[in-house]
């Protein structure tokens, strides 16, 4: 089991060099412009980010409505539709840098790590919000202004803060703006410690749309009803705190196999939907 | 099973026509021009 955990990091760590490549951007802190920003990656990338070579979908989709002339912005939705419908959030657990940085921040050890509270699903249902408000309804009311990448996320301050490490006089125009999505920054990232993967249970507008996507992906989780033992290993190990036992296709599922690796009776696999019966 | 089997046969060519018809309309090359420059409210300064 310990081997196929593994797995999970290394699959992570390469997606996460592959889509930022461009490893001379950390020192000189100039960004990629090659033709490859054509294309956005599946996952939370941020394209400031010294490193990427390929387009933030969720940044790219903003842009595309906030336009002054309203084009519907078929590329970037299409390629969103074709990861989901492929993949669903299995970009979530193997594809995405931000999900590999929550992941590793989540082995720091803590006294009491929190799997799920009162009120926890309710509060996953935040990131649909985030997603049709801050992604989709804002940026096309105010114009030039994608709302999610200026007020909330994450990424691009990892991003902000990698160029001012290469490039020190960005310290000098850092005020308030910059002051405020780095207190969410380190909410996140302190979260992240604490609770698996708090950036993806309740604000990702990109795990909102994959999730969405889960049930009519390509790629499915199977759970062979005559396997299992309704021993619950499945519900315990799961860090997005579902049970794969009840429905393994989840809309909080990231995919990443953890239950898989832990049933006992080799009840649940990774199938595809032609294979479904 | 039969729907779910549909809708994604079904969204997968939804998927590669919407990216075919945003290809046709130079929609790459607008999301390039904003991808080479440093987003300034994303890294929060603008």
């Amino acid at each position: 089991m310990a081997k196929k955990k593994h797995y999970q990091i290394v699959i992570q760590s390469i997606a996460t060099l592959i889509q930022n490549a461009n490893f001379k951007g950390f020192f000189t802190g100039k960004i990629y412009q090659g033709d490859t920003k054509k294309v956005c990656v599946p996952g939370l990338n941020c394209y400031s980010c010294p490193g990427a070579v390929g387009s933030c979908p969720i940044g790219s989709l903003q842009n595309s409505l906030s336009g002054y002339s309203f084009k519907f912005p078929y590329y970037v939705l299409g390629l969103l539709l074709f990861f989901g419908a492929i993949l669903g959030r299995i970009v979530c657990g193997f594809l995405c840098p931000f999900g590999l940085v929550q992941d590793l921040l989540h082995k720091i050890p803590f006294p009491k790590k929190i799997r799920t509270f009162k009120g926890d699903m309710i509060l996953r249902k935040l990131k649909y919000i985030i997603l049709i408000v801050m992604v989709i309804i804002l940026p096309i009311i105010c114009k030039l202004t994608p709302v999610f990448c200026k007020y909330l996320c994450p990424s691009g301050t990892l991003a902000g803060i990698l160029l001012a490490f290469s490039d020190t006089t960005l310290f000098s125009v850092f005020g308030s703006r910059f002051a405020w999505k780095f207190c969410i920054l380190s909410i996140i990232i302190l979260t992240s410690i604490i609770i698996a993967r708090p950036f993806c249970k309740y604000l990702c507008p990109l795990g909102a749309f994959y999730g969405i996507m889960n049930k009519v992906s390509v790629v499915q989780m199977s759970c062979d009803k005559s396997k299992c033992n309704n021993c619950k290993a499945c519900a315990k190990v799961c860090d997005m705190a579902v049970d794969p036992s009840v429905n393994c296709n989840h809309t909080e599922c990231i995919r990443c196999g953890k239950c898989k690796n832990v049933c006992p009776s080799k009840a649940i696999s990774y199938t595809n939907i032609f294979k479904e019966k | 099973m039969k729907y779910k089997k549909i809708s994604s046969v079904l969204l997968l060519c939804l998927s590669v026509s919407m990216i075919g018809v945003g290809i046709y309309q130079n929609q790459p090359d607008s999301v390039l021009s904003k991808a080479i420059r440093i987003c300034l409210e994303c890294v929060g300064i603008g």
